[in-house]
């Protein structure tokens, strides 16, 4: 009886809550490389800030010739590869374009403005919970803020949000490599169609915009009036799939995430009611400790590389284990620890290099402003299960339910 | 013995410091920092206290912050002497004292030299004092530029198109004034770059709207009867018309007060050991005076051992680090300083950094971007290893160019790279000027031996 | 508060920019421009920033209530004429 490979058990679902012990056994073998078809797998701290940054990592898709290379091809789908799968030239290009419906220095207050919003949603959401002591957490709060977020942002309308809904979870559940090994090709076909559908569905909204532009990303990008002139259209929809898709997983688990992080350690609840500034560190060190997006499984090198003396041939799978990085005892003191209070918080939580997180800045004011909030405002609130029961995705990892009791609302 | 002494002068030493900039502050910092609890005196020749330089060619010119106010955050609590708005004039080393300009003295046990660069004035001194006529340096500097330039001047003229002259060029463009730069070599940033990218760099300056004149010198600036600068004029025998000009040819090394102290001071710095340590003028490395920051010449274990002077901020920080260890430890936990020399500029909204020494550099290859596009990553090669690279609004890939000089990688670089294009295909000349020719700062200076600067007379002595 | 930035450090992820746009500002695509006397009124967003830089290239004195009080000094003169070099 030879037990699953290390890689088969981190994805193994029953591994879901606590895939910790696993990567530290992963640190173990700095480049593991289990048996044909399977990845290669990087775990060390500087071992993945190095490969991050190194010019001979390739995140398109069409380099990756190795067995059991990425089937979700992007021509069946229609649309273009976004930014995410593809390298310099045409990533920068895109996602400059992108930037300059987005941040600095084109839209540089775009995301400082929505605070006051962010303050009002996260108050309309927990002023739901009155008269009730217990609620999902996911779905009554840790889901729908980054979902009306994402659509004030983009300018989808949130009332389309159950449409759309059932396009994105076949989508996201696509990202996830076990389900899409073991889930055959009809699965593959699904997912496909969903991202099809979903380009339909935002190609009807840029039309729109294009005719009557609002103050919203679909509108610039539509009108591409930065330097690097417009995107095709369907340039914008890959760009506006991957936005909508990204602005709603990776942030939800993070506040949920975090939320499980702070009741499990109720000092810093506690101190996070007193001090709300203490949000900001929270935050750094979840991204460090519980990172809503666990490895990144998509690149491959365009020449053989060599890494602790393992040499990785051309064209292999190499995944990064943000999440086992971020634990690496030669990189961080007390890696295991919660410790907001650390001075030194330079996680891999959002990746590193020209691929770093699109979305960071809104992902750390929203988790900021409604963990400061949830621990104002929730009279007590405790846990029902520990651990709370997990979504299947081993990539985008976190809680599909968390049910909080409490005793009451403060104002 | 000596360790009973690194005790003492640990726990009741004197350490003084000279020069109360970047490196004076971030030793002193780190004096603290390790442990020193004896007496800390830091003497600056200007009256404010640290400040940030590099602002002032950049954020400051474009009112973006104060002349007055980039002073420099502390790390920690001091609890220093400041003795501002007093040069050091003087040294002496067996008496173990700093001479001050006011004719007041100094006692030290151990001292740091960090008394930096000035800009290098323009050469006529009735020229340099006519109004309108800029260096910029110092936070003064910086004021009274800042202050002529909103006073409603219309052209300015730059001489010299170093990194520094190129960043004003820069935001004087963005003020929206007329602008002509005049540089002897035969494009901006030649010095330090090469003129492979200093042709980039010349189209920023065209592009932008600069009137760059090239492979020129400035003969004369002439005033009018008050005493203003009105024109200036070329070799090329043309005569541009100015009410500013900016004179930015570089820097000279604060050592002057030192001549005569027998310290190994001369106008391309002092010479230190890897560790810091000031040699004499004989050679011999001295125990209890040690140096940072752009003063300093050290010999660097990644480039040959080369002696090499730095006017780099990251430099001055580093060094200052190193020093300030090194003068309170015992000499087994002494440690050299290996920083990786790495600089930035800001220019015409293009952001170019660099790491490694470029002008070791003979060969150039473009591996990832275009210089057509003004995104790329350029490495230099010397004898068939990295030595530097340089980058334009491509700084995420920087890291690892770091790397590959820290490994002394091979160069060409054969392999693969993403977004490699034709022109990366294959290695050009780096082009760098002739070495003996004067260039413009930040400037790293390989300076091995130079019989220019023999200072000891041999006298056979007579038995 | 005083700000300094490590621009060897900066890598252009404008976080800072995107969080404290009042302080920091990117002029271009990856340089930073910013102010190195903030406003206290800009206290909260630099503490943001300066958190999320990616580098922790950030330095800022006076972030916390309670900062070290101005350093005392000891002036001794006028400032000094520039020197000639002699």
């Amino acid at each position: 009886m030879t037990q699953p490979s290390l890689v088969a058990r981190i994805t193994d679902f029953a591994n879901r809550a606590d895939p910790y012990p696993l990567y530290a056994e992963l640190r173990r073998t700095p480049v593991l490389h289990e048996e044909e078809g399977e990845p290669y797998v990087i775990s060390s701290y500087w071992d993945i800030e190095s490969l991050l940054h190194d010019p001979r990592i390739s995140s398109d898709a069409a380099n990756m010739t190795a067995a059991g290379a990425d089937e979700l091809q992007s021509e069946s789908t229609g649309l273009p590869p976004s930014f995410i799968r593809l390298d310099p030239p045409e990533h920068d290009r895109l996602r400059r374009i992108a930037n300059s419906a987005f941040g600095p220095p084109h839209e540089p207050r775009r995301v400082d403005d929505m605070r006051g919003e962010l303050h009002t949603i996260v108050t309309e959401l927990i002023d739901g919970f009155a008269g009730r002591t217990e609620v999902d957490l996911v779905d009554q709060f840790a889901y729908p803020f980054p979902v009306t977020v994402i659509c004030r942002l983009l300018g989808v309308p949130r009332e389309d949000e159950p449409r759309f809904r059932s396009w994105v979870d076949p989508l996201v559940a696509s990202l996830d490599p076990e389900t899409r090994q073991s889930a055959g090709p009809e699965f593959v076909q699904a997912a496909q169609e969903a991202r099809t559908q979903l380009g339909m569905y935002l190609a009807g909204l840029v039309e729109e915009r294009s005719k009557d532009p609002r103050d919203d990303m679909l509108s610039d990008l539509a009108a591409g009036k930065g330097p690097d002139g417009a995107m095709t259209m369907m340039e914008v929809l890959s760009t506006a799939v991957l936005l909508l898709i990204a602005g709603h997983e990776t942030t939800v688990n993070l506040i949920t995430n975090g939320m499980l992080t702070l009741l499990r350690h109720p000092e810093y609840l506690q101190r996070l009611r007193e001090d709300p500034e203490l949000a900001v560190n929270i935050v750094e060190e979840l991204l460090r400790y519980e990172p809503p997006v666990q490895l990144v499984p998509q690149r491959t090198c365009i020449t053989d590389i060599e890494v602790r003396g393992v040499t990785i041939p051309k064209g292999s799978r190499i995944w990064l284990m943000l999440a086992a990085g971020n634990r690496d005892p030669e990189r961080f003191k007390d890696p295991e620890r919660f410790d907001p209070d650390r001075d030194d918080l330079q996680h891999l939580g959002f990746g590193s290099g020209i691929h770093s997180c699109f979305g960071a800045p809104v992902a750390r004011l929203e988790t900021q402003i409604a963990l400061a909030e949830l621990a104002r405002r929730l009279q007590d609130p405790r846990l029902v299960a520990d651990p709370p029961p997990y979504r299947p995705n081993a990539v985008l990892r976190g809680p599909r339910h968390l049910t909080v009791t409490f005793d009451g609302l403060n104002p | 013995m000596a360790a009973d002494y690194v005790d003492w002068l640990r726990r009741e030493g004197r350490i003084v410091i000279v020069g109360a900039s970047l490196a004076g502050l971030r030793a002193a910092e780190t004096l603290r920092e390790e442990g020193f609890t004896g007496s800390l005196t830091l003497i600056g020749d200007e009256p404010y206290e640290p400040y940030d330089r590099p602002p002032l060619s950049k954020s400051v010119l474009l009112g973006k912050a104060s002349p007055e106010h980039t002073e420099l955050p502390r790390r920690r609590e001091l609890d220093a002497e400041w003795r501002l708005g007093v040069p050091a004039a003087g040294l002496d080393l067996t008496g173990k004292r700093v001479l001050l300009a006011d004719g007041e003295e100094v006692d030290y046990d151990r001292l740091l030299i960090a008394t930096g660069v000035r800009a290098r004035p323009w050469p006529v001194p009735e020229e340099a004092e006519l109004d309108g006529v800029f260096v910029l340096r110092t936070r003064d500097d910086a004021t009274a530029l800042t202050e002529k330039l909103r006073a409603g001047a219309r052209r300015v003229v730059v001489i010299g198109a170093g990194f520094a002259g190129s960043e004003v060029a820069s935001a004087c463009r963005e003020m929206g004034l007329e602008v002509t730069v005049a540089e002897r070599a035969g494009a901006p940033l030649v010095g330090a770059l090469g003129g492979v990218i200093g042709a980039v760099a010349a189209e920023l300056h065209l592009e932008n709207g600069v009137d760059l004149r090239t492979r020129v010198t400035v003969t004369a600036l002439e005033g009018d009867a008050m005493g203003r600068v009105r024109a200036v004029h070329l070799s090329d025998e043309s005569v541009v018309e100015a009410d500013v000009v900016v004179v930015s040819l570089g820097s000279m090394r604060n050592t002057e007060w030192l001549s005569g102290s027998g310290l190994g001071a001369g106008p391309r710095g002092i010479a230190s050991d890897a560790g810091c340590r000031a040699f004499d003028f004989r050679g011999i490395v001295t125990d209890d005076v040690f140096v940072a920051g752009d003063v300093a010449r050290s010999p660097h274990a990644l480039f040959g051992y080369q002696f090499l002077s730095l006017e780099h901020w990251g430099n001055a920080v580093a060094q200052a680090e190193t020093a300030a260890h090194n003068m309170i430890c015992p000499a087994s936990d002494r440690r050299p300083h290996m920083w990786m020399p790495a600089f930035w500029s800001s220019q015409f909204g293009v952001n170019i950094k660099s790491v490694g020494v470029p002008p070791m550099g003979d060969e150039l290859m473009i591996i990832q971007g275009s210089t057509a596009e003004r995104r790329f990553v350029g490495v230099y090669g010397f004898k068939g290893r990295v030595v530097a690279a340089v980058t334009f609004d491509n700084a995420r890939w920087l890291e690892y160019c770091q790397r590959q000089i820290e490994q002394g990688a091979p160069f060409p670089v054969e392999y693969p790279t993403v977004d490699r294009r034709p022109e990366g295909r294959q290695p050009v000349a780096a082009d760098f000027p002739d070495p003996s020719l004067p260039t413009h700062g930040p400037t790293v200076t390989l300076s091995g031996y130079s019989p220019a600067d023999r200072r000891l007379v041999f006298t056979p002595g007579h038995h | 508060m005083r700000i300094v930035v490590d621009l060897n450090k900066c890598q252009g992820y404008a976080q800072c920019a995107f969080l404290a746009p009042d302080v920091f500002t990117m002029h271009g695509e990856e340089a930073l421009l910013y102010d190195p006397r903030a406003a206290d009124e800009h206290r909260d967003a630099v503490a943001r920033a300066a958190a999320a830089c990616p580098v922790q290239a950030i330095t800022v004195e006076g972030l916390h209530q309670g900062a070290p009080a101005e350093p005392e000094q000891v002036l001794t003169g006028a400032p000094w004429e520039p020197r000639d070099g002699r």
